[in-house]
């Protein structure tokens, strides 16, 4: 091992300088650092993406082995025109629209106060944190509990202000989404919670002296200089949110498994239905691949973003 | 590169661990004491309100099956816990399969992504090799890749090499963790030369280098990795649900989602596994508050 690396001159990084064969041993052995995690990648990230694009092509099934026959776009033809699929990729919609804003208001709200408190930083990071870290399953358990229909804490709060008859959230198509919603936004806005107050750390504290002696009010400050200053935290909260209210399966999985009816099925949960119900793994091939160019096209859109304000900042 | 804003997210992320120091409280004289105050209070009403749902979980958990049965007002009037839905859940086997198997399932995993992806990383930072950009290209689509989606083609895969049902079905798909790799990549460049350097000059090879002045340079972010991909391994739900049908292997999410089913009406029951279940990740996170929040804001992992 060691006699190759004193065979070289000179002892930096720059391997170029070395003789062509003291080069080649050498990327032969970054390869071999490369090698364990480059297997797991191709095996796990990358041959899946591409056998998933290739399955989408054929009317591969999971109760008979190898693809199946070819059948070029018809998974694809079939999909756009099955009203199943829209609502799916609808409900999804409709979740991200549900959380999105509340996870990005509320959390930005949350830090900016928080990060005024002079004592209790910790307790109002636990309070708020917490619940994230919690599997998906257990805060399902919980809120599936507080919807219970008639005996639930819901149920007894409404009773509480005067409804006689609430309606059961979890069991009410227009509704079921929303108290996914919910019991989402209380699982995961620390998350944001957590970004926020990082970038208002970012913020020099003279901005806000100097503010002050000017006479701007706590309001102002927030409008004029809290809020800019944290627009690059809020592009990475909005987009990262996206891209997982995106991918949302857990809550609607464990909280109505899609129903009642369809009415909560997401782009991720129709997806597993048609592979692991249905063995239609060719049509879900499809939808995953559909499903996976609209959060890559949102990654992207993420990349660019970040890179036009890292050079603009 | 496109790398800029991961890179820059664990920059920020390194400040946020720290507590906030107090900040303008001081010198916001006009109208600043009213705003304190009313910020005080809200944020007490919301930090309350999210504290509810936990707390009535643990509520019920000390409560009687028969008293949590009535409901919301009979648990909110019982005034004698027991631990009835503890013993007889502690006493059963289901749940210690369930923590066995969440705790094998996310060392290893973690173990192997920070040995991995540091690997990988050292290769990518520190050593020049034809098709490096090929690599560092494949590492940057790499993080765009929703893994989640990728569900029924690495179920079909695990299927045809006959690993379904076995703890590796639940590791393997989550030790290519680009991200890992690409956050030790941004630390690695970071570091300094000279001490590589030196090493070199005393005959150490590459493997040398990585693991005896890499390694215990990088002790800080190996640890925030080691917990953030612990973290996420062990809350996984969607790929230990579809990869293991047995329930001998079943994972604390899959265990806990089966318990509405087969608990029926036994509401102290089911939010004692609820309690049971969470507990291991609120002790860890207690323990190791600001790596996990290091880690968690840092890499922009989201579920």
């Amino acid at each position: 091992m060691s006699a190759q690396t004193l065979g070289a001159p000179t002892v930096t990084r720059t391997v170029a300088r070395g003789t062509d064969s003291d080069r080649l041993r050498r990327s032969g052995k970054a390869w071999l650092f490369i090698a364990p995690f480059g297997l797991f990648y191709l095996a796990f990230l990358l041959g899946p993406s591409l056998y998933m694009f290739v399955a989408s092509f054929f009317d591969t099934s999971i109760v008979k082995t190898g693809l199946g026959n070819f059948i070029g776009l018809e998974n694809y033809t079939t999909l756009l025109s099955s009203s199943d699929f829209w609502a799916s990729m609808w409900h999804t919609l409709q979740f991200t629209l549900y959380t999105v804003p509340p996870l990005v208001v509320l959390s930005f709200v949350f830090a900016v106060l928080a990060n005024r408190m002079q004592r209790g930083q910790v307790f109002w990071r636990m309070a708020f944190f917490t619940p994230f870290i919690l599997p998906s399953a257990a805060i399902s358990l919980i809120w599936v509990f507080i919807f219970t229909a008639d005996t639930g804490l819901w149920a007894t709060v409404q009773k509480w202000f005067g409804s006689d008859a609430p309606t059961p959230v979890l069991a009410t198509p227009s509704l079921a989404m929303v108290g996914i919603a919910v019991a989402t936004v209380w699982w995961t806005i620390g998350f944001n919670f957590i970004l926020y107050l990082a970038g208002l750390q970012d913020i020099p504290r003279e901005l806000y002296e100097a503010a002050a002696i000017d006479g701007a009010t706590p309001w102002q400050q927030i409008r004029h200089l809290t809020i800019p200053l944290l627009s690059r935290t809020t592009t990475l909260v909005l987009l990262l949110q996206i891209i997982a209210s995106l991918k949302i399966f857990d809550q609607v999985y464990l909280m109505t498994n899609g129903g009642p009816g369809t009415s909560t099925e997401t782009a991720l949960v129709f997806i597993t239905k048609t592979g692991f119900t249905d063995y239609r793994i060719g049509a879900a091939a499809a939808a995953s691949f559909l499903l996976f160019v609209v959060i890559v096209v949102i990654a992207l859109v993420r990349q660019i973003v970040e890179r036009a304000q890292q050079k603009g900042a | 590169m496109a790398t800029t804003g991961a890179a820059s997210t664990s920059r920020r992320a390194g400040i946020s661990a720290a507590a906030p120091p107090p900040r303008v409280a001081r010198v916001a004289a006009n109208g600043g004491k009213t705003f304190n105050r009313i910020a005080v209070v809200v944020l007490s009403v919301f930090a309350v309100l999210w504290l509810v749902p936990s707390l009535w979980a643990i509520k019920t958990s000390f409560t009687a099956n028969s008293v949590s049965a009535l409901g919301t007002q009979a648990i909110l009037e019982d005034i004698n816990p027991t631990l009835a839905s503890y013993s007889t859940l502690l006493g059963g086997g289901d749940l210690w399969n369930w923590y066995l198997a969440s705790f094998i399932t996310s060392t290893l995993s973690a173990v192997l992504v920070v040995l991995f992806a540091s690997m990988a990383a050292f290769a990518l930072s520190r050593m020049r090799f034809r098709g490096r950009q090929v690599v560092f290209l494949l590492v940057i689509a790499g993080i765009m890749v929703p893994a989640d989606v990728l569900i029924i083609p690495i179920f079909q895969m695990l299927n045809s090499v006959g690993l379904l049902n076995t703890y590796w079905a639940v590791i393997f798909p989550q030790v290519s963790s680009v991200i890992a790799l690409f956050v030790f990549k941004q630390f690695f460049d970071g570091l300094p030369n000279e001490l590589e350097e030196a090493a070199r000059l005393d005959g150490a090879g590459s493997w040398r280098i990585y693991w005896s002045v890499i390694m215990p340079l990088s002790r800080p972010v190996l640890a925030a990795m080691a917990i953030v991909t612990f973290v996420g391994v062990w809350n996984n739900l969607i790929l230990p649900l579809f990869v293991l049908s047995n329930p001998d292997l079943m994972t604390i999410p899959v265990g806990l989602a089966t318990v509405q089913g087969s608990y029926g009406q036994r509401f102290s029951d089911i939010q004692a596994s609820t309690v049971l279940g969470a507990l291991p990740l609120v002790i860890l996170f207690v323990i190791f508050q600001r790596r996990i929040v290091e880690g968690v804001a840092g890499t922009g992992l989201k579920g």
